[in-house]
């Protein structure tokens, strides 16, 4: 119990931090820590983004960035693709699907790279008169 | 289209699918970023819940886990936007890269 609830303080903390999403570490911290197999660890870290998603969702709408009509269109178009992606992951086998989602994870820390090293080339110089206003808009977890 | 790869992409790893749909909201819809990963969290309430169904329907979901880790993850990424503002995240960021890399090495490996 206290693994679950420290997989998932953990996880919101980096995606908050870093802009990564939940998923991404929800799944490795269930099938590394709580031992549950990668088929269980997916169906559940599923679950477990919702909250973290109608969370920040809710924030991110009331700064005006939500395009709610795009956003609804996307949701409800996904329903035969997370219908297909499901049926697919239950088709493989845990090992497959394990492996599968460690080069997800290699893809994801490139990006994470990526853009790390694009966003801030050299660490901040000391702007002038530097307010809150002018601050960055935070990065949001995906 | 994209909501259907999307969902396949989120249904098939059991992430959101926010780093497919992000990516193609700002190439192919011209989005800029902050309102490409903010209208892609809205669709992922629905995407992950759709998905999430249909692995219940497998009985692959285990809802006592999923709100143990859900629940006080909403504090934790609370908790992480208010850190962002105050902490240089380019180090931390490039060390988590590698925690990531290393994870996937042990799945590997497991």
């Amino acid at each position: 119990m206290i693994g679950a609830i420290a997989i998932g303080v953990a996880g919101g903390v980096v995606a908050g931090l870093l802009g990564v999403g939940g998923g991404v570490l929800f799944v490795p911290g269930l099938v590394i820590f709580l031992g549950l197999d990668q088929h269980h660890a997916e169906a559940t870290s599923l679950l477990a983004i919702v909250p973290v998603a109608i969370a920040g969702t809710y924030r991110q709408d009331r700064y005006g960035n939500v395009r709610r009509h795009d956003a609804l269109l996307l949701g409800v178009l996904s329903l035969a693709g997370a219908i297909a992606g499901v049926v697919l992951a239950n088709a493989l086998s845990g090992q497959v699907l394990r492996d599968a989602f460690a080069a997800l994870l290699v893809v994801v820390a490139a990006q994470l790279v990526r853009s790390t090293l694009r966003a801030a080339p050299i660490p901040p110089a000391p702007a002038p008169a530097r307010t809150a206003e002018a601050s960055p808009p935070p990065r949001r977890p995906r | 289209m994209i909501g259907t790869l999307a969902g396949l992409f989120s249904g098939l790893f059991g992430v959101g699918g926010g780093s497919v749909i992000v990516p193609l909201l700002v190439l192919w819809l011209a989005y800029d970023e902050r309102s490409a990963t903010a209208t892609s969290l809205a669709a992922i309430v629905f995407i992950a819940a759709f998905a999430a169904a249909v692995q219940g329907a497998y009985g692959n979901v285990d809802v006592r886990d999923a709100a143990l880790v859900g629940v006080p993850a909403v504090g934790g990424v609370l908790a992480g936007t208010w850190l962002q503002q105050r902490i240089p995240t380019r180090t931390i960021a490039l060390l988590f890269a590698l925690v990531l890399v290393a994870s996937a090495v042990e799945l590997v490996l497991r």
